[in-house]
């Protein structure tokens, strides 16, 4: 039997909703090349798709290469030290209520400095090398980390503290064995702001002084009014912040799988 | 074969005299316990049965060590209780399973958390304590995807894990539907026949507490006290046929008429 008007309609339509944000995006393109070609919008304005496409060509693979793996670095550098600071941190946040009275002003106010404002300053304190570059990723990207692991570790319902005092397993068990444990589905919330948030840290940092990254070179392109070379750099960076956020999800994925939330298992 | 009775002159496992238990002080002070006195003797099932609010769970975690009393003296194996004890197996009134853990890991969590290590004799036990609570099949589940019933079924064979003499259990069919409740108890009672403990087990159901046990502990309350304690004298091995045992009636409708008396006739 020929399919009938309305079943062709019905498929088109579950073909469409299937495919919807690649239509999406090819109508946003489309729609974006047609307006700077009719308009004739100067290039330092907005460039269009295609000449945002020709300015990355304009630059070698290795050099793109270079910017991406420098921007890559600095990020990750400073989310891992942000990782490796904050949990222990955290720890002792939720495990002494002294050390929690004394420090969380301390972390708030830390965090509460508008890093743009402080980046020129850490990098003239502590010179031109990647660790300036790393120490604001890391200012940018721990707090979240520590917030919200320490809340994970008070959540931990007191039934279960209460079953590991019965069986006098001591405090350090009670926190590696049953209090961290528990709070990972909040540590790895916390570990996908961050990520984003390191990146925003790289970028930034390249800003105010760098010779190389993604960050670095956007601000050159924009020096010399090679505004679409800046999009190009713009879009790579978004490409890398959204892998970067699909291996965190991965890794919960693959390690924690009984962390998810229940219907995404 | 009749219920067990203390033989003259043999020393009680679990001695209370006196037992008292206030929260706060002064005048907003509330006594949870007053001067509860009662012992229990090896391998005798005992049920604390009372209203809400008459400290039952309070008792138990007093027993467990987990409490301290502020007057009187509870003493175990002729020892005062000052802090949890190696052979009190502890069941509470939700699972309390932990969910990153599959179901064998569960089970064997407790010499995890006690040891630090599982040696493969503590496998061993797990897997023929999770075959006596007829979940073999489940042991590398994870814990979120049993029922109720299971989750307790598995909370049961975590708290034999360790072999103890003493059993207490808070409520531990409360949160179960009527049916798997009334399993459960046929499923303790053959349990209990296998491999005899001490059990002290706190409940609000008086058909669960003459079914299960030698002697019941009516408590009334605001403060907490000892109303009356009850011998059972249905025989053992009890089963279904006991439901119908007219003693079965006759006993649960006297604590009902105890309990109820100044309210309902």
């Amino acid at each position: 039997m020929p399919p009938t008007g309305s079943s062709l309609v019905k498929r088109a339509l579950a073909l469409a909703s299937r495919f919807s944000v690649t239509i999406l995006f090819v109508i946003i393109i489309a729609t974006w090349e047609a307006a700077c070609r009719t308009f004739s919008i100067p290039t330092f304005i907005l460039p269009s798709p295609s000449l945002i496409v020709t300015g990355a060509l304009d630059q070698t693979w290795s050099t793109w290469a270079g910017h991406i793996w420098a921007t890559v670095r600095v990020a990750l550098m400073g989310y891992a030290l942000a990782i490796v600071v904050s949990i222990p941190l955290a720890v002792m946040l939720a495990t002494s209520p002294f050390l929690e009275r004394t420090f969380y002003p301390v972390i708030v106010g830390v965090h509460s400095m508008p890093i743009v404002a402080v980046a020129p300053i850490i990098v003239v304190t502590l010179g031109s090398s990647d660790l300036p570059r790393v120490v604001i990723t890391f200012l940018i990207a721990f707090f979240p980390i520590v917030v919200t692991t320490t809340a994970g570790l008070m959540a931990t319902p007191p039934e279960m503290i209460e079953f590991s005092r019965s069986l006098r397993a001591g405090r350090t068990r009670e926190i590696t064995q049953i209090r961290l444990p528990f709070a990972v589905p909040y540590i790895f919330s916390a570990l996908k702001i961050s990520i984003t948030l390191a990146f925003v840290g790289a970028v930034v940092a390249e800003f105010v002084a760098a010779e190389r990254g993604l960050g670095y070179f956007i601000q050159l392109s924009t020096t010399y009014f090679k505004i679409n070379q800046s999009f190009a750099a713009l879009l790579v960076l978004m490409a890398i912040n959204m892998v970067a956020f699909q291996v965190v999800t991965l890794i919960q994925v693959v390690f924690a799988p009984w962390s998810l939330p229940k219907d995404r298992k | 074969m009749g219920a067990k009775h203390p033989g003259v002159g043999e020393k009680p496992v679990v001695a209370l005299s006196e037992v008292t238990k206030t929260f706060g002080e002064g005048a907003t002070a509330i006594t949870a316990l007053d001067r509860v006195s009662f012992g229990i003797s090896k391998h005798e099932f005992v049920s604390v049965l009372g209203p809400s609010g008459c400290g039952k769970s309070t008792l138990l975690r007093l027993i467990s060590g987990l409490a301290k009393p502020t007057g009187g003296s509870l003493r175990i194996h002729d020892y005062p209780v000052t802090e949890p004890r190696d052979d009190i197996g502890i069941m509470f009134q939700r699972p309390i399973l932990l969910p990153w853990l599959d179901v064998l890991a569960n089970v064997t969590f407790p010499l995890k958390h006690k040891y630090n290590r599982v040696t493969d004799e503590g496998r061993d036990r797990a897997h023929a304590l999770l075959r006596v609570v007829g979940l073999q099949d489940f042991l590398s589940k994870s814990v979120d995807e049993l029922s109720g019933g299971m989750q307790q079924r598995v909370a049961l064979a975590r708290a034999l894990l360790l072999d103890p003499d003493i059993l207490l259990m808070d409520e531990p069919f409360s949160a179960l539907d009527a049916l798997t409740r009334e399993e459960m108890s046929f499923e303790l009672l053959n349990i209990w026949s296998g491999r005899p403990k001490t059990v002290v087990f706190i409940t609000h159901s008086i058909p669960e507490a003459v079914l299960l046990s030698d002697r019941i502990i009516v408590m009334s309350n605001q403060p907490g006290t000892v109303r009356e304690v009850l011998d059972v004298p249905l025989p053992r091995p009890r089963s279904i046929d006991t439901l119908s045992h007219h003693a079965f009636n006759e006993l649960a409708n006297y604590i009902r008429r105890q309990l109820f008396v100044r309210r309902v006739t």
